[in-house]
């Protein structure tokens, strides 16, 4: 039967069991939503940008392991999803984004809303098609699919021309493709795994650290019996919370920037380093030359180009982490590590991360540490999404992540307005958990316009903003390495202050937006928290609205800097833990 | 150090700009690249050099290997093999030189393909470091304009039953340790 290029597009779609499709319309996709119009099987959601439907197909994925799905319209519908794919992509999210292209004989003729897409978005895909004949649309969509889920997952383009989307023609949608140029390698080399297995067995300072991958290989189980088996202690990355459990005697916490003194002393000593799923990212590494001097390195990811990249490895394995782990399983051997694990006893000791309960000194305003020891109690087991900047590392710090897939944040990227976008995403997904976007004031403002997403689906995200006034991180930065000087970084700057300001008080102009107000302009619930006795009340008040997302505005201390804090160039066992002080 | 691919590739659109765009990208070093059909229609061969010390040049291959429309590559640095280039190259040549600049070419087995009232244009075919030399020698006749190809190679064939494949299986286990970039 001949039908047309939207059809079997929509045809992929349910093939693919696809239940979500993030979108914005356009001109040249028309008949794309039109023939999804009628399709009772997948629902489909109008963000307000385009930006936030990438968010929000991304955050789907992350949270579920299936692949995020978002359409958009040509020109400035797909420029505007180019933050969205380069932060799934350094992220390994799987996602696959169509856009509309204009008819093939007007490609190249700067028509009307025509973008080179793919060429745009060429080095932050995993790979991407612009379908330039009929007969292959159905074994791209199926290669798309195929592509952006497996091996190291990542984003994947599908430019449309309109009139390939219009053209009728065959309605196969192949159950299979073979592509010869990929082959991603998943079961790790035998005889590299063995000698994974008497590296850890006879190292006396043994380590594991686990990153990202272990969420993408569903490897967070049989992970936590290797630890158990072996009793070695694990660090994790950013992208690795939640791949063991935050309240294991044997996690030590993040490793990097903002780790934990423990994680840091950890690595810094060990003498086999065990990475998994990770990529020796420079914000966890630090300094090259100072990082685990004394470690030998194993390390096991799903990408050959992450290993040995930043950092020599001795024992390097490609594959995927979960079958990597069940092959090297019935060889792991206990080590000897009582010494090693009361050394960490002791550090952990010396420079524990410790919240302080009640009003911050001096201003009395709320201390962000402790609004999210209180999140964490009301929501353990939550769904965490984060924005970029202190939120986000606060987050890692004090919260304590049980699951796997229960974080979601732009880990690579590091994309302001991520959090709030991908939270609607993952409430999509998970219609019976709590999902709670841990935003700056800042960088929920760059994509607030989803806030009429969520109220229009009726769904119960709740924002927790903390709010300093200040893109608190650059800030922060500016504090500590740039003489206090904070260019560009108050929300609440005004005609009336002076060119440099002499530093925060009550003479700074009134904040801007209202975001109680603004919540309830948009039809969701805006609550307000200024004093420490509120923060569980109102926690608890936004824990009952279950058909509406909640802004809750938490005035938090100005100046709070997040520590302990590794600077720029620095080693990460030469950590500050103030602002004047140095390990 | 300068490394020689060769590489199988899908002859789609886009493919050399993907290429070209991971060495700019990344702030690798791309000498030169070549591109052309070989015996089968869907399938192109790319000849690329690059220069880079040792550990990135594992990250360039890494990285290429990981380019979907990449079906095969070959390192033929390691590898015996056959490296050419072509160059045409028009000097500034008076009447009166044409001979010097005749016997010049000869000396390289050139060939003069035009010749105009004050230049001539020579065709010469060789390693690189041949064209170098050759458009060295031209430089005192004022050399107008220079075309070069990039560099086109190919492995050698077998010399001897089995050493040749012994060579081959000694190279791809190498490489292998470096996950997976195959050899031919």
């Amino acid at each position: 039967m001949k039908i047309s290029g939207a059809e079997l597009f929509v045809k992929a779609l349910k093939a693919e069991g696809v239940k979500h499709l993030f979108g914005f319309p356009g001109g040249v996709v028309i008949p794309v939503f039109d023939t999804l119009y009628s399709e009772p099987e997948i629902n489909v959601i109008l963000t307000r940008h385009e930006q936030g439907a990438v968010h929000a197909a991304d955050g789907y994925a992350r949270s579920t392991g299936k692949t995020g799905v978002c359409l958009v319209t040509s020109g400035p519908g797909a420029t505007n999803t180019v933050t969205g794919i380069a932060t799934a992509n350094f992220d390994s999210v799987p996602i696959v984004c169509f856009t509309g292209q204009v008819s093939r004989s007007m490609i190249g003729n700067d028509a009307f809303q025509e973008a080179d897409i793919v060429g745009i978005t060429r080095p932050i895909t995993k790979h991407n098609y612009l379908v330039l004949d009929r007969k292959d649309l159905g074994r791209i969509l199926k290669e798309a699919f195929t592509i952006a889920n497996s091996g190291r997952p990542g984003p994947v383009l599908v430019d449309l021309p309109k009139d390939v989307i219009l053209e009728k023609g065959d309605d196969e949608y192949p159950a299979k493709v073979t592509i010869r140029g990929y082959n991603p390698v998943l079961k790790g080399h035998p005889n590299q795994i063995k000698r994974a297995a008497v590296a850890l067995k006879k190292a006396k300072r043994p380590l594991f650290y686990v990153g990202g991958g272990i969420h993408i290989a569903g490897a967070a189980d049989i992970f936590r019996k290797a630890v158990k088996k072996t009793g070695v202690p694990v660090v994790h990355s950013l992208m690795g919370i939640g791949a063991f459990p935050g309240d294991d005697p044997l996690s030590l916490g993040m490793l990097g920037m903002h780790g934990t003194y423990v994680a840091n002393m950890a690595v810094s000593h060990s003498d086999l380093l065990f990475g998994i799923g990770n990529r020796f990212d420079d914000r966890a590494t630090g300094n090259l030359s100072k990082f685990a001097p004394e470690a030998t390195i194993v390390h096991i990811d799903q990408d050959p180009v992450s290993i040995s990249r930043n950092v020599p490895v001795e024992v390097p394995i490609v594959g995927d982490a979960r079958l990597v782990l069940e092959q090297l399983m019935p060889l792991l051997e206990a080590p000897k590590t009582d010494q090693w694990l009361k050394q960490i006893a002791a550090w952990r000791k010396e420079h524990p991360l410790e919240v302080k309960v009640g009003q911050a000194e001096g201003t009395g305003h709320l201390r962000p540490d402790d609004v999210i020891q209180t999140i964490c109690q009301t929501f353990p087991d939550a769904i965490i999404a984060t924005e970029v900047g202190q939120n986000q590392m606060w987050v890692s710090q004090f919260f304590t992540f049980r699951h796997p897939r229960s974080l979601l944040t732009s880990g690579g990227l590091g994309t302001m307005g991520y959090g709030f976008p991908a939270a609607i995403g993952a409430q999509f997904a998970n219609p019976d958990k709590r999902v709670i976007d841990i935003a700056g004031d800042g960088s929920i403002q760059m994509n607030i316009q989803e806030l009429a997403t969520a109220v229009q689906n009726r769904l119960p995200v709740i924002v927790a903003i903390l709010n300093n006034g200040y893109l608190g991180m650059v800030r922060q930065w500016q504090e500590l390495f740039f003489d206090r000087r904070y260019s560009s970084t108050c929300l609440r700057t005004g005609a009336e202050c002076p060119p440099e300001c002499k530093g925060p008080g009550d003479h700074c102009p009134a904040y801007h937006p209202d975001f109680v107000k603004l919540a309830e302009a948009y039809g969701a619930v805006g609550l307000r928290v200024m004093k420490h006795k509120d923060i569980e009340p109102a926690l608890k008040e936004a824990g009952k609205i279950k058909d509406r997302p909640i802004f809750i505005d938490f005035i938090v201390e100005r100046e709070f800097n997040v520590f302990p804090m590794v600077a720029p160039g620095a080693g990460i066992a030469e950590m500050m833990f103030s602002e004047g002080g140095q390990s | 150090m300068t490394h020689v691919l060769s590489m199988l590739v899908e002859n789609h659109q886009g493919v050399l700009s993907r290429i070209a765009g991971l060495f700019s990208g990344r702030g690798y070093n791309l000498e030169s690249i070549t591109a052309g059909v070989t015996t089968d229609t869907q399938i192109t061969r790319i000849t690329l050099v690059c220069k880079g010390e040792d550990n990135v040049f594992d990250q360039i291959k890494k990285q290429l290997n990981k380019l979907i429309d990449i079906i095969k590559i070959t390192d033929l640095s390691p590898l015996p093999s056959l490296h050419r280039e072509l160059a045409l190259i028009k000097v500034r040549a008076m009447p009166n030189l044409r001979g010097e600049v005749f016997q010049v070419a000869d000396v390289f087995r050139a060939r003069v393909l035009d010749v105009g009232i004050d230049s001539m244009v020579l065709e010469v075919t060789g390693s690189s470091d041949k064209i170098d030399n050759f458009i060295a020698v031209l430089q005192p006749y004022s050399i107008r304009e220079v075309a070069r190809s990039g560099l086109i190679s190919m492995e050698r064939g077998r010399k001897q039953p089995n050493t040749q494949s012994q060579q081959r299986k000694g190279a791809s286990e190498k490489l292998n340790e470096d996950f997976k970039i195959t050899i031919a």
